[in-house]
């Protein structure tokens, strides 16, 4: 609840700041700073065009679609550089490596690659998470207490039963929290493809008001990103994680 | 005869001297067997060695005659952390190793349910692990571990960690349940009491030889009584053993 208040006070003063440098007193130009009313009108428009949804609805999809598409690859590869000890030792640095290149990076290949289409874009987003998915799953599987796999191993578990009934669960905390910054990765991608290339979504709306030398546009996207990312954070990933570690007392 | 050592030498990559060294030892089955000795000795590397979680450097290990190559729940162990899985609820974790092994469902159940009894723990089959006591998992692990039917059970101290009211009751229990089902048991312990409150038979390992140092057969009916004088002159009796073997 105290954060709706601090939200609130933090958009009041928002407002005065705007009334008094840019109405009353004149330091700013009005163009260069977005002002809580600005962006509101500016969000009324935009839902009453559909513009907004039709944008988020669009970034959404390509989101989802390109992260599912990072969870497989990211899976398959942490798996592969966890079962062989020679990808560990020769592949997983290399992936560190790519890893830390910002995703933005990718957008070029991209291009060359796809030209300005929506799977330049997914490219991007999977490039932008993946390695990060498979060095968490890698992790989180190293992290699994041997005493658990110990002792199913002297209650006669195959290689696939410990696969399936001990190490996907003990390891399952940690790998949600490793999808979890898959999926703020991929998101963070997403917007360095959308705004690079010419798919409608919630990066092209920014270029718009860009464009357009509309700041209340840039800002309202902006929001939006961010509220997006919140939203997917706290319904879903936030969720299950208090769930799974509730059942094992770690909450 | 049912579980046969013969010559196990251990020696760890790191480490010049043997662990262990030269281990000659033949457990009957039925037979309650505790192995002692100063920190160090090599005590839990045996239990390794005969879960087949460790292979030995020389020598060979034979239950029922067939050598073992790696863990099987012919040899289920408990361990002094218990081990279970805190995804799972109590009644889950006693079903676990009998769902590895493909017991039909109803079966599971029974079983489940009539070691659970014999734990007391039949109040407590839906909590979760992590809402019961250090003493009520120990229970748990150990009625899972009799659920397999294994052939010998191995014990690696597993009431260590415990403090000394509840691992008292807890070695009680065991002492009684072990009077009702006469399994053979492999147990490690650092307690002479314990062992010469659970055993018919004492090793005593030593760690300035890593051989066994000796072999005390315990000839007292059960149940037990701790302060009776023939007991208290036997583990001090051991007690010596064991100091007389250590490097310390």
């Amino acid at each position: 609840m105290s954060i709706f208040i601090f939200l609130i006070l933090l958009i009041f003063l928002w407002q005065g700041f705007y009334w008094v440098f840019v109405d009353l007193l004149e330091v700013f130009k009005p163009y260069a700073v977005p002002s809580p009313l600005g962006v509101g009108e500016t969000f009324i428009e935009l839902c009453q065009d559909g513009t907004l949804f039709e944008a988020t609805g669009y970034s959404l999809l390509r989101g989802i679609g390109g992260y599912l598409i990072a969870v497989i690859i990211g899976v398959i590869i942490g798996l592969l550089i966890n079962h062989f000890s020679y990808l560990q030792k020769n592949l997983k640095p290399l992936i560190l490596g790519i890893q830390t290149l910002p995703s933005v990076c990718w957008v070029p290949f991209s291009i060359l690659w796809f030209g300005l289409s929506t799977q330049a874009i997914l490219f991007v987003v999977v490039m932008g998470s993946a390695f990060s998915i498979a060095i968490s799953v890698d992790n989180a599987i190293k992290n699994v207490q041997p005493i658990y796999t110990k002792a199913a191993r002297t209650m006669g578990a195959t290689k696939r039963q410990l696969y399936f009934h001990v190490i996907l669960p003990a390891s399952l905390p940690e790998l949600i929290s490793g999808l979890k910054q898959g999926w703020s990765f991929a998101w963070r991608a997403l917007m360095a493809g959308e705004v690079m290339t010419t798919s409608i979504g919630l990066g092209q709306t920014l270029i718009t008001g860009r464009d357009l030398a509309d700041i209340n546009q840039v800002m309202l996207v902006m929001i939006v990103i961010v509220f997006v990312g919140i939203v997917i954070d706290k319904c879903i990933f936030s969720v299950i994680e208090k769930r799974v570690l509730r059942k094992r007392g770690l909450l | 005869m049912s579980l046969v050592l013969k010559g196990i030498h251990k020696q760890f990559d790191n480490n010049e001297d043997a662990t262990l060294n030269d281990i000659n030892l033949e457990i009957e089955t039925g037979e309650f067997v505790c192995i002692v000795g100063p920190s160090g000795c090599g005590k839990s590397t045996l239990l390794n060695l005969v879960a087949g979680l460790e292979t030995p450097t020389i020598g060979q290990i034979l239950l029922d005659g067939k050598p073992i190559t790696g863990p099987g729940s012919d040899r289920t162990v408990m361990f002094q952390e218990h081990g279970l899985f805190p995804w799972l609820n109590v009644i889950e974790n006693v079903k676990f190793g009998m769902k590895m092994s493909g017991v039909p469902k109803e079966e599971q159940e029974r079983k489940a349910l009539h070691y659970l009894e014999m734990v007391h723990l039949l109040d407590y089959k839906d909590y979760l692990i992590h809402q019961i006591s250090g003493g009520m998992r120990q229970r748990v692990a150990l009625a899972r571990a009799l659920t397999m039917d294994s052939k010998i059970l191995l014990m690696d101290e597993p009431f260590s960690a415990l403090d000394r009211q509840t691992s008292n009751q807890l070695r009680e229990e065991l002492q009684r349940i072990w009077m009702e089902t006469k399994r053979t048991i492999f147990f490690i312990t650092h307690s002479v009491e314990e062992a010469v409150y659970l055993a018919d038979r004492v090793v005593v390992l030593s760690a300035k030889t890593g051989k066994v140092a000796d072999i005390i057969p315990i000839p007292f009916d059960r149940p037990r009584q701790v302060y009776d004088p023939d007991f208290v002159e036997y583990r001090h009796r051991i007690l010596d053993e064991v100091r007389k073997e250590s490097t310390l």
